[in-house]
């Protein structure tokens, strides 16, 4: 804060960037059209057309080692030993005690001398390790940080989230500005004490505050945390070639950028959600990697996710002229998107353990 | 017993109102109603609420409401009769003006539904209903008006879609009306494919759980001109009352609660129903506006679904029934319903219903129901020459 009154963006003292990004998507596909043929009789619309799955052996950990080897592998020669943290945001982490992130170190070659750590805020988890990646890469604590947003969400049988709750997300390797393929403008964050959606300890499946969740939730903080990072940039919604938000449905995403004056096509690359689902921690994260997969040098891009709880953090890139060299590097989002096998409620709730023996 | 005026009315908008305490909402309405009838004080302030020990941890709403509208000191306590409690709030604090015992009296409804999650209100509202016999057997309000539905479409020869006027005519009205939950239009044919609740009842036959406050000021009629620009006279202030169960009532399609109540309120204002210029109901869902429109007396047995269908509800229908949006879409904060009901039928005979004006309403009707017709409190309003 630079006086007393006026809340300033988060920008680090040098220059960073994303300097290597991967996304990971497992292949089965539940259509919405499924879970509303077993609970409403086929009854009423569906939020999205299909969902992502997690197969059998895949897990937080798992996916997150694949986003992190394709990030690792845009980046280029990087010395796994010089990523100084290893931070895994997510609400489905495989252990209650026992950290993801590092296994995930250990997998990708930053142990042993490494920061790692799980980073817990619903659906903003990812974002806020990748702007703790941002601080400490900044102030030259680290050369390299990882940060991953991943999730295998939860959804009790029947409930409206059970369309939605799906699986992937996205890693983002941190590093100086030279070496970047995309340098961060700054980042801005609202946070309030709002209980619109939580999990206590011991439960299977969180609740939920049914309409509640979106304007006093969702909307209001994707607006105030938007509206502030653009304010204090000077720039605006035209200024951005994309803009990716927070992804719990279709709808939600295609309202805020509506309200906040984004057009149909800033949003329409890293809309997702009616072919994967809400990824949770993942969701604003991979569909910043749908948009990396694309972009041109020059252009900016606004991310913008948001956590139940709650709060957003709007982020703001501008892309350099190493992504088209480096983006060929490692699967593209829509090749795991593309990676279909269309599944049945019945081998669904097989693969996400809903049947117990 | 002196005769009674109401002299001030308020009301907050009905809606999803996350961020307002219950407290504050019937504040607004007090703050309100006290303004327009230009008081400062007041001998006894009633609440109406249902819900409050349910869903805000909150009972003993009387001293609390007071205190925090600047009245503290005075009577003051909660009357409850589950839906119905607002008009009983209303009803307590007539007996206590037309008794003597009070001069100036504020009467609020008020409810806050929306902190809870779903499953939680369901639950909460269900204790309108016999615990022992209903509830208990998981019947929800919404299954025991559905029962009732299923049945009145089987005794009678109607289908699902026969329903639609009520949604049509309810929020055509609340288009119009400020302080209306919704205020947009629906069509039968968007009746014909909203989603369905609990067979047969589908989204667009049920009101909107939700939160409100509204609030009328009493006072003698003799000194209300003093007091008041356009007064209004409460012709009849009465209550019926039925079993709770519905499988304990002599016939579960005749609101017999609603019969009595409607009778003695008609003695006492000495005219018939067919006198009244307009009907506020209770339309909590589709088949709760037919059969009362039947119990009243303005339609026969299993004929009231076809005034609507004549097209007889509207503003300018024979009988207009939820002129500014009814329970369906001014919306239904169910211990508030029947003050709302009340200061609507005041709107109306002050001439101040803006586009859904009944023309030259005089005499107005307003029944409230407690559970699916246990408790009916019915008021008969009418403008003072």
């Amino acid at each position: 804060m630079t006086n007393n009154d006026q809340p300033t963006i988060l920008k680090p003292d040098r220059d960073v960037g994303i300097i290597g990004y991967g996304a990971y998507v497992p292949r089965y596909r539940l259509p919405a059209s499924e879970v509303a043929r077993v609970w409403t009789g086929g009854q009423g619309g569906t939020p999205i057309k299909e969902k992502s799955v997690p197969g059998l052996d895949e897990d937080v950990v798992t996916m997150s080692i694949e986003a992190a080897r394709n990030a690792l592998a845009r980046a280029g020669d990087v010395d796994p030993a010089l990523i100084r943290a290893v931070w895994v945001g997510s609400e489905s982490h495989p252990y209650a005690v026992k950290p993801t992130s590092t296994i995930v170190a250990e997998a990708i070659g930053a142990t042993p001398h490494t920061q790692a750590g799980d980073w817990e805020f619903a659906c903003k988890a990812g974002t806020e390790a990748l702007q703790a990646a941002i601080g400490f890469v900044g102030s030259g604590m680290a050369r390299y940080a990882l940060a991953i947003g991943m999730d295998t969400a939860q959804a009790r049988p029947g409930d409206a989230l059970e369309y939605t709750a799906s699986a992937g997300g996205a890693a983002c390797l941190v590093g100086p500005a030279e070496e970047a393929l995309a340098v961060f403008e700054g980042s801005f964050s609202y946070v309030t004490d709002t209980p619109d959606f939580w999990r206590r300890a011991y439960q299977h499946y969180p609740s939920h505050g049914g309409r509640f969740t979106g304007q006093p939730a969702y909307f209001k903080h994707i607006a105030a945390a938007a509206q502030g990072l653009m304010q204090a940039l000077g720039t605006e919604p035209a200024d951005y070639t994309h803009a990716v938000f927070h992804q719990p449905n279709a709808k939600f995403p295609q309202t805020a950028a509506k309200r906040l004056g984004f057009a149909p096509e800033q949003i329409k690359t890293g809309l997702l959600a009616d072919e994967i689902g809400n990824t949770y921690a993942g969701s604003s994260l991979i569909g910043l990697t749908a948009i990396l997969d694309v972009v041109a040098p020059g252009d900016r891009v606004l991310l913008v996710s948001y956590g139940s709880g709650a709060g957003s953090d709007a982020i703001s890139l501008r892309v350099t002229e190493a992504v088209p060299e480096r983006r060929r590097r490692a699967p593209m989002t829509r090749d795991y998107i593309a990676r279909r096998v269309e599944i049945d409620y019945a081998t669904y709730a097989r693969f996400t353990r809903k049947l117990r023996k | 017993m002196r005769d009674v005026a109401i002299i001030g009315v308020g009301q907050t908008k009905v809606g999803e109102h996350w961020a307002t305490s219950l407290r504050h909402l019937a504040l607004e309405a007090v703050q309100a109603a006290m303004a327009d009838a230009g008081v400062t004080r007041a001998d006894a302030l009633y609440v109406g609420n249902m819900l409050s020990g349910e869903l805000a941890g909150q009972e003993h709403l009387g001293a609390l409401v007071a205190d925090f509208a600047g009245l503290r000191g005075i009577e003051a306590f909660k009357v409850e009769a589950a839906c119905g409690s607002g008009a009983a709030a209303l009803r307590m604090g007539y007996v206590a003006v037309a008794g003597g015992l009070a001069d100036i009296v504020v009467v609020v409804g008020v409810e806050k539904m929306t902190d809870m999650l779903g499953p939680d209100t369901t639950a909460a509202l269900a204790m309108a209903a016999d615990g022992d016999y209903e509830a208990a057997q998981g019947a929800s309000f919404v299954a025991i008006n559905a029962l009732l539905m299923r049945r009145y479409m089987h005794e009678y020869g109607y289908n699902h879609q026969d329903f639609a006027p009520f949604a049509v005519n309810a929020h055509r009205n609340g288009t119009n009306n400020p302080h209306a939950m919704f205020r947009f239009p629906v069509t039968a044919e968007r009746f014909a494919r909203a989603k369905m609740i609990c067979d047969p009842i589908n989204l667009l036959d049920s009101s909107p759980i939700c939160d409100g406050a509204a609030a009328v000021v009493l006072a003698p009629a003799d000194a209300a001109r003093a007091l008041s620009a356009a007064p209004i006279r409460i012709a009849a202030s009465a209550v019926g009352t039925d079993a709770l169960a519905v499988h304990d009532r002599r016939d579960p399609l005749v609101l017999d609660g609603a019969v009595l109540s409607t009778r003695r309120a008609c003695e006492q204002a000495g005219i018939e129903p067919q006198d009244v210029d307009l009907f506020e109901l209770h339309d909590a869902f589709g088949i709760m506006a037919a059969l009362s429109l039947e119990a009243a007396g303005f339609a026969d047995k299993g004929q009231g679904l076809r005034l609507a269908l004549e097209g007889e509800i509207g503003i300018e229908g024979r009988v207009p029934i939820a002129t500014m949006g009814g329970l369906k879409a001014r919306g239904h904060p169910v211990g508030a319903t029947g003050v709302y009901q009340v200061v609507e039928v005041v709107q109306q005979l002050r001439g101040l219903a803006g586009a859904n004006q009944v023309p030259n309403a005089r005499t107005g009707l307003a029944q409230n129901i407690g559970g699916s017709g246990a408790t009916v409190v019915t008021h008969i309003l009418e403008r003072m020459e």
